[in-house]
């Protein structure tokens, strides 16, 4: 969104905090300053939309970012003086949001209970708590009811003491004077749509759960159906005292106070669900190391993630310097044919050829036992070491070519008659190479072991297009297996493991942030050392 | 160790010890690289195949699967992938110049700071705050449904959010290797800072562009966990998504199908990338990683 045309006229660059400023007299519009004024003003009209929309729906964070998203974009495009900001802030808007602000999210969600039971607000949590428990009124009336819909919204029309009312889940029950009864029953009402059986019975999950309030407070309970003909008043059993702050059971009389962990619970113990979300300070760390039935498997999966990241990067460095080595000799033929074939499983999208591998390694019907073994039935991917084994040779067949013209390159480089002179000083290969050759390699080589490392560490689509993480630990509160790595063992606690546990998974993830990121800085460091040779 | 061409000819004992074991080591490699996507492709030649029934090499040849995949939501996906990946590569290249030409050309307040920062910010991936994520695209969905959940474009404006950090460097580095004169000179010819940029430093700087678009689009191609958090309806999925889950479940998968799908997937990106061979490898070499 850079201005094709801009409205300075050659000037020094301006400089962001008061620079030289263009007089307005030399602005002339161009066909670019058309264009700006046309996207900017595109923007702005979203923009505006956007304040409104989030206005409508209360999140008020958003309105304040867009506001001053849109004060920064018109300065930008429109003070002259605003040059490097016209080339930066696309970008930087974007990085703010979806990186930035998602890692600080990240930070204050891992300190929080939030997840499933725990997703909204406490306000939100009681309305839901009272109305999910509710109990039929013993004796109350039953009430000739027919299921209206409008705009595929479903509604309940109820004869109530003679007068018809209708409303919606949203909408609580309201006169409508107009509606025709028939034997009792509502037949049409004007604005809605009255359904015959036939459509009640296609809609029947809709129907049983509908739930039509008397009014706008809860405690006056609401009409429900079972069979889309007849009404059942229900009353909530439980009732909030905002004085108080607790739920009082109508029944029995218990109390139910609110706890730390951001439910109401009672003195015996009982808590109502949903609850809402909490600050928990340091739990989701230390339950990764301190809940016997987590802490195993923890353990067991961060040191497989650091034997896979560190086996990936040795392997395939390895295997892809000794062809580098065997095809660097210029009296090889047809070096162009292997060196393209041989980069084929790199140009083979990663995701593709784990899943054919998944397939070849099959226990029962995969080519490797089938062809290549003869019909032996090796578990490749369902026993814990062999599943281990597996992913380590993928990976390297994976990765190897991505070393191999790394290598190459670097190879090449490297001036012939430095590994002449060595010769002549009468070393052999295995000595030029370990003395010569690798040091010098190094160099440019080093920082992309780095960060093939960091890559390994996070290969998350390898380990879940292969083995899903499987075979799985048994008794874990997280479904998780001995292949997985820590990144797959956050996908699985926060979306995989039945009860999705944001907070811990958010945990996790800034876990996994510092190890790459403390693996990275002395990666850094460690190259500058390098350089210095 | 590198020789000149120069060499005497070899023949007999001499050159097994010195040439010919280089060639076994090839035919061998190349055996172990090409046997996956001989087997791929003849599986997916292989009508109404199930992994037993793919294990025959070529043992049928037919079409059959690839015209079926037709009616079963893999052309969306194909063109959906493309899109995705399309728009993420150009507004990548697109905004990753734009920053580059400004720290590279512009002298301003909080330029070093920015770009300290943007180093800062490339350590640390992107994929590990897919849960952050998921609740941010969860909750933009209520004002924006259009850059929500289930949202093609709600995925590219994720990944154009991870591009800048990753890519700008790699840019910037390029940017200062065209001598300022160029655009100087340009500047007293009376040309304004939209002009050189559009017309003379992105002409010059074309082969980066051409190799962060790439990695850029084979990237996005490939990307799975933050396409699997943000889509989670199968219109709308990419190529990586709805081909897991056709390959996923051994016991009902159409295993030829999914085959035809991958052979198809793969084509445009192999060719792109043995075509284009020697820019992605310089790229590579400059700092990347496949993902």
């Amino acid at each position: 969104m850079s201005d094709p045309q801009a409205v300075t006229t050659a000037a020094p660059p301006p400089t962001l905090g008061g620079g030289t400023v263009t007089p307005h007299a030399r602005r002339r519009p161009s066909p670019g300053f058309f264009v700006k004024l046309a996207l900017v003003a595109t923007v702005d009209a979203l923009g505006v939309y956007g304040v409104l929309a989030a206005a409508a729906v209360a999140s008020w964070g958003i309105v304040a970012f867009l506001v001053l998203a849109l004060v920064v974009v018109n300065w930008a495009y429109f003070s002259p003086r605003a040059l490097p900001a016209k080339y930066l802030v696309p970008g930087l808007v974007l990085l703010l949001v979806y990186q930035i602000f998602t890692m600080a999210y990240t930070g204050w969600v891992a300190f929080t209970n939030y997840g499933d039971g725990h997703n909204s607000t406490k306000q939100d949590a009681i309305a839901s708590i009272a109305e999910q428990n509710e109990t039929r009124v013993e004796g109350s009336p039953t009430l000739p009811l027919s299921v209206v819909e409008r705009d595929g919204e479903l509604g309940f029309a109820v004869v109530q003491e003679g007068v018809v009312e209708v409303g919606t889940a949203q909408q609580p029950l309201a006169p409508a004077p107009d509606a025709t009864v028939e034997a009792g029953r509502v037949t049409a009402v004007p604005g809605w749509d009255v359904l015959q059986f036939v459509d009640v019975a296609g809609r029947q999950d809709e129907v049983t759960v509908l739930r039509v309030p008397f009014s706008d407070d809860p405690a006056d309970g609401s009409v429900r159906t079972q069979d889309g003909s007849t009404g059942y008043v229900f009353r909530p059993t439980l009732a909030y005292d905002e004085a108080t702050d607790t739920f009082v059971d109508t029944v029995d009389g218990t109390t139910y106070a609110p706890s730390d962990g951001g439910n109401f619970v009672s003195a015996d113990g009982t808590v109502l669900t949903p609850g809402w979300r909490v600050g928990v300070g340091l739990d989701n760390f230390t339950r990764a190391f301190t809940d016997s039935r987590l802490s195993g498997p923890f353990v067991q999966i961060t040191a497989w993630t650091f034997a896979f990241a560190f086996l990936s990067v040795v392997t395939t460095f390895a295997l892809g310097l000794f062809l580098a080595i065997v095809f660097n000799d210029a009296r090889v033929r047809g070096r162009k044919v292997y060196r393209s074939l041989l980069i084929l499983p790199y140009a083979f999208p990663g995701f593709l050829s784990a899943l054919v591998w998944r397939g070849m390694l099959n226990e029962k019907f995969g080519f490797v036992n089938e062809v290549l073994l003869g019909g032996a039935q090796v578990p490749w991917l369902q026993d814990p070491w062999l599943a281990k084994v597996s992913i380590v040779l993928v990976n390297l067949w994976l990765g190897f070519p991505y070393m191999f013209l790394v290598c190459t390159g670097a190879l090449q480089s490297i001036p012939a008659d430095t590994i002449e002179a060595a010769r002549i000083d009468g070393a052999g290969p295995a000595r030029i190479l370990r003395s010569v050759t690798l040091p010098l390699l190094m160099v440019s080589v080093a920082p992309l072991l780095i960060s093939s490392f960091a890559f390994n560490f996070n290969n998350f689509s390898l380990i879940y297009m292969l083995t899903g993480g499987g075979p799985n630990f048994v008794g874990t509160p997280v479904v998780v297996g001995h292949t997985d790595i820590l990144i797959s063992m956050v996908y699985s606690v926060a979306f995989e493991s039945g009860t999705k546990q944001y907070g811990l998974a958010s945990a996790l993830s800034i876990l996994i942030f510092v190890v790459v990121g403390v693996v990275s800085w002395l990666g850094f460091r460690r190259t500058r050392t390098l350089e210095e040779i | 160790m590198s020789r000149t061409a120069s060499a005497p000819v070899l023949r007999g004992r001499r050159w097994w010890a010195e040439v010919g074991w280089r060639h076994v080591v090839g035919v061998v490699m190349i055996a172990v690289c090409v046997l996956p996507l001989v087997y791929v492709v003849s599986a997916s030649l292989n009508p109404g195949g199930t992994l037993t029934g793919s294990n025959d090499l070529f043992r049928t040849v037919d079409l059959q699967n690839y015209a079926d995949l037709w009616g079963r939501g893999y052309g969306g996906w194909f063109v959906g992938s493309l899109v995705v990946c399309t728009a993420t590569s150009v507004g990548t290249v697109l905004m990753g110049s734009a920053a580059a030409y400004a720290f590279s050309r512009f002298r301003f307040t909080g330029r070093r700071g920015g770009l300290t920062f943007l180093l800062l910010v490339q350590m640390f991936p992107q994929m590990l705050a897919f849960v952050a994520v998921f609740l941010l695209l969860l909750s933009i969905g209520d004002v924006f449904p259009a850059l929500g959940l289930n949202s093609r474009l709600g995925l590219v404006a994720v990944y154009l959010g991870g591009a800048l950090g990753v890519n700008a460097f790699l840019m910037y580095g390029f940017f200062n290797t065209v001598p300022r004169e160029l655009d100087e000179a340009a500047k007293i010819d009376g040309a304004t800072h939209g002009q050189i940029f559009w017309t003379i430093i992105l002409r010059l700087v074309a082969p980066i562009l051409a190799v962060v678009g790439l990695l850029s689009f084979i990237g996005s191609f490939g990307e799975f966990i933050i396409a699997k958090v943000v889509l989670q309806r199968p219109q709308e999925y990419t190529l990586a998504l709805g081909l897991y889950y056709w390959a996923a479940d051994e016991r009902t998968a159409r295993w030829g199908l999914f085959a035809a799908g991958a052979v198809l997937a793969a084509i445009p990106v192999v060719l792109l990338f043995l075509f284009l061979q020697k820019y992605i490898v310089s790229g590579l070499t400059a700092g990347s990683v496949k993902g």
